[in-house]
């Protein structure tokens, strides 16, 4: 298990008066004080990790989210930010000693602009919602994580969030052009906007999956794009790992950029097909779904160029959708692949790496073995597209150690991904899940470079600590400077 | 003043780590063909990242290219042509734009044997992007990891090589567009995309500037991937097309894709004439190197991003309080170059009726194209306001913490 920073005696002692004091700045049912109520925040979606907060506050105005992040700022309280709680990473986990900030009463969309393209929302409108508000009007917004009825759009640009149209479309940060966003020290500070691009350090860059480590989010901007007036898919089954992971890299050397490209293997088929009856290959060892999406005239033309691929690479079995029916039941399976290993398992953990795509056959490879050491089975639906691998480890939290064991196999499998020239979160975040794997990925300077970004929004290091960073390190010892005597050197450069 | 040209990222980090020790400032570039955009720096010396060129790793089917930062941006295209692959933001070169300006006398000595040739870790400390950017995004969009040295002389990394990385803060997005006043880029790794097989380019005529605000939002939200939107109006649209006001409309991908959309958007429109193939591609070129005002003189350059809708009526405000401004959109009206009188413009190159205009407009302007006293003088780049001026002054000491990096190049806190 991955521990937390111990919590602070003198924070637990003081909780009533803190209570009271959030009391006056958020009145009435927007301080959850009662434990049965805080109970329903003691995690996000990776719930193997809970803890009660020490209170929750639900502000509704960009005013008492200010007043609050300089009430947690003056008292040195610390601040753990939530939106709908579906992060698989822990991002929303509370701490025993942190105030709970959720968003979720930021509900509403402020504007649609369509002669711009964008929408400007609150950060507890749900990712969905923003295309629901947008669709009369042809418009949509691409992103799409799988949990996008409930996820909420600041969760998303805390997370960075992607989903199955990355590839193509982008993940949150190529999707948000504006936010307005709170300090620590109660500052509102205003970042892009309707226009493109913006003046000084890209600031909002940075604050787009910062995982609630640098301010809080109070309204976010935006870009719909047009809905493409088609999209066709194409179900398509390998004999062998190796021939689909050689089949997409392909399919992208051709030039065509699907607008998602996915990968089941054999255990996620079986879950899947007996689980929606999707009419999937029971007899191959890896389906591929390619959706093409566009107008008419594109999607038959890459369909019938990306069948040819297919079946120089050794393709069993070749379906292309012949109705909006029939693409939909291709994707029920894929998208019910998560809840069909829960069928299958009492539970299963996600894993989220992202490796070059050429190492897809050795990868999968490597993890069947890793199985063996582990004594647990893995089941893979992934992202084929862009190489992000969604490992879903299967075990059993009521057999003793079984929960250990799936963490164990977790981190070599990630590991095994930077290893290979990948890295450690591709959608996901790091979280809790993935703090104390980042040595894996970065070294103590890389870390140390990122602390002091994360120092010149929030010196004292109040928001979300004991995410992300496997080490807490003081600002002041980060700044100091190690600078000795010297005379410049260099004698043997070429100089004018 | 020295002249460094170090070797390799161990020789920068120890130079820096020389500097701070001083503390003594540093001038960086590698082509040196930015120079002119921006505040000029005034360092103890020069730092050339030349050495440090060439293209480390490409995998066409990772979409993928890592390279040293000196790389000449040309040897990045003709590595990508080679395997139908580019840079999808379309980076411009803006090479006849900027040296168009008059020689400043003012400025420390020039570096000899520097190539002027843009190079990739110009393009992406600049974030330049050309006409593709309103479609497929900005040069930042497509920066997914580097090596860089900071101020401390501390070599670190951060990002991925893959094309979809969340793992830690996004410094990457940091780095571009940061003038090289954050860190120096020692390796950079980019994103790149499947080049069109064919484009053509619709041509509306006669449009008013409004009319063709209109037009182009009308464009982009049909679901036909327009992925160029300019309008030149009748005053400069000489300086590239024959026949006055023209609103370009782009369209890439298989051909016959291509056909159905620009038959689709032609009919949307009552008809339109098409440019194919290479005169498709020269005009985008001309606009993405904004040859509609050049040659410009004596003339002011200005890069103003505004809210898109209201672009026209931005520049209708311009021309209003100044009657030498000439302008062209690209990005829809997501981008308005406008150009100015020097004269007319007055000590301030306009900047006070330019940033009152772009108040009511939303966004922000750069002053591109000024003489370099001028650039030392005026705010070029958008003022900040109070809080994000400090909050980037924060960061900024948080990688370079003696300010030793082009100190001065991008005002405003940073």
């Amino acid at each position: 298990m991955i521990l937390m920073p111990e919590p602070d005696a003198a924070t637990l002692a003081r909780r009533a008066e803190i209570v009271a004091d959030l009391r006056a700045i958020v009145p009435g049912e927007g301080v959850i004080e009662s434990e049965q109520e805080r109970r329903a925040y003691e995690c996000d979606a990776l719930t193997a990790y809970r803890q009660l907060p020490l209170v929750v506050v639900l502000p509704e105005t960009t005013r008492q989210v200010v007043e609050v992040l300089r009430y947690c700022q003056a008292r040195t309280l610390k601040v753990v930010p939530r939106g709908a709680g579906t992060s698989l990473s822990g991002g929303a986990l509370p701490l025993a000693d942190a105030v709970l900030l959720g968003m979720g009463k930021f509900k509403r969309i402020l504007e649609i602009d369509a002669a711009n393209r964008c929408v400007v929302a609150q950060p507890g409108v749900t990712n969905l919602g923003i295309s629901q508000a947008v669709q009369g009007l042809g418009l949509y917004y691409a992103p799409d994580p799988s949990s996008q009825i409930a996820c909420t759009i600041g969760g998303n640009v805390a997370e960075n969030s992607g989903g199955v149209h990355c590839l193509k479309y982008g993940l949150t940060t190529n999707n948000v052009i504006g936010v307005e966003f709170v300090t620590i020290e109660g500052e509102v500070i205003r970042l892009g906007g309707k226009h493109f691009d913006a003046g000084g350090y890209d600031l909002l860059g940075v604050l787009v999956g910062s995982e609630g480590l640098l301010g809080i989010v109070t309204e976010v901007t935006v870009r719909v794009l047009p809905t493409p007036p088609g999209a066709r898919a194409l179900l398509i089954g390998f004999p062998t790992m190796q021939g689909a992971g050689d089949c997409v890299a392909a399919v992208i050397g051709a030039g065509v950029i699907p607008g998602g490209m996915e990968i089941m293997d054999r255990l996620a088929i079986e879950a899947a097909e007996a689980f929606v009856h999707a009419g999937y290959p029971l007899d191959v060892e890896a389906l591929l779904i390619v959706e093409l999406d566009g107008c008419a005239a594109e999607v038959d033309h890459l369909i019938a160029r990306v069948e040819a691929i297919a079946r120089a690479y050794g393709a069993t079995t070749c379906r292309a959708s012949q109705s909006e029916a029939e693409r939909l039941l291709f994707w029920a399976g894929r998208k019910a692949a998560f809840p069909a290993v829960g069928r299958i398992s009492p539970d299963y953990m996600c894993m989220d790496g992202t490796i070059p795509r050429k190492e897809i056959g050795s990868v999968l490879l490597r993890m069947k073995q890793m199985e063996e050491k582990h004594g647990l089975r893995v089941a893979n639906v992934f992202h084929a597209g862009d190489g992000n691998l969604h490992p879903l480890i299967l075990f059993d939290a009521n057999i003793s150690g079984e929960l250990q064991r799936a963490e164990d196999f977790g981190h070599d499998i990630l590991r095994l991904c930077v290893e290979v020239g990948g890295v450690l979160t591709g959608e996901h975040g790091v979280g809790v899940e993935k703090r104390d794997l980042m040595d894996a990925m970065f070294n103590e300077v890389d870390l140390a470079q990122q602390q002091r970004l994360k120092c010149a929004f929030d010196a004292s290091g109040l928001l979300n600590p004991g995410k992300v960073f496997p080490q807490l390190c003081r600002c002041a010892e980060l700044g100091r400077m190690h600078v000795h005597a010297g005379r410049l050197r260099f004698p043997d450069l070429p100089r004018f | 003043m020295a002249l460094y040209r170090p070797a390799d990222e161990k020789e920068i980090a120890e130079l820096v780590a020389t500097c701070a020790a001083q503390p003594e400032t540093l001038e960086i570039f590698a082509g040196a063909s930015k120079r002119a955009f921006g505040r000029p720096v005034a360092a103890d010396h020069q730092l050339d990242l030349s050495r440090l060129a060439g293209v480390i790793a490409y995998e066409a089917a990772e979409l993928v290219l890592t390279a040293r930062p000196a790389t000449p941006l040309q040897t990045i295209k003709q590595v990508l042509r080679e395997q139908g692959q580019m840079l999808a933001f379309e980076p411009p070169s803006w090479r006849d734009l900027l040296q168009t300006q008059a020689q400043p006398t003012d400025s420390p000595a020039q570096p000899t044997g520097y190539s002027a040739q843009p190079t990739v870790g110009g393009v992406l400390s600049c974030n330049l992007s050309g006409p593709r950017r309103v479609r497929a995004g900005a040069a930042r969009d497509f920066f997914l990891g580097f090596s860089a040295v900071n101020g401390r002389g501390e070599l670190f990394k951060a990002g991925g090589k893959v094309v979809k990385n969340v793992t830690g803060f996004d410094l990457s997005k940091l780095l571009a567009g940061s003038f090289g006043t954050l860190a120096i880029l020692t390796e950079v790794t980019l994103k790149v995309m499947p080049r069109p097989e064919t484009e053509t380019t619709l041509l509306l005529r006669g449009l008013d500037d409004a009319g063709a605000i209109d037009a182009m939002a009308r464009a982009l939200n049909t679901p036909f991937e327009v992925s160029g939107v300019a309008h030149l109006p009748a005053a400069v649209a000489g300086r590239v097309l024959e026949d006055g006001a023209a609103t370009a409309l782009r369209l890439e991908g298989p051909s016959p894709s291509v056909a159905f959309r620009a038959g689709e958007i032609a009919r949307m429109f009552g008809g339109a004439t098409r440019l194919d193939g290479e005169a498709s591609a020269r005009l985008w070129r001309d606009i993405g190197e904004v040859r509609a005002l050049l040659p410009q003189g004596a003339a002011l350059v200005w890069r103003l991003c505004p809210t898109p809708g209201e672009a026209a009526a931005l520049v209708a405000a311009l021309r209003a309080a100044l009657s030498s401004a000439e302008a062209f959109y690209d990005w829809g009206g997501g981008l308005v170059w406008l150009s100015l009188d020097a004269e007319e413009a007055g000590v301030d190159g306009g900047a006070s009726a330019v940033r009152s205009a772009m108040r009511t407009a939303g966004g922000h302007a750069t002053l591109i194209v000024a003489p370099e006293s001028m650039r030392a003088a005026v705010d070029v780049f958008e003022p900040p306001p109070p809080a994000l001026r400090a909050l980037s002054a924060r960061v900024k000491a948080n990688f370079d913490p003696l300010g030793l990096f082009n100190p001065g190049r991008m005002g405003g806190g940073a």
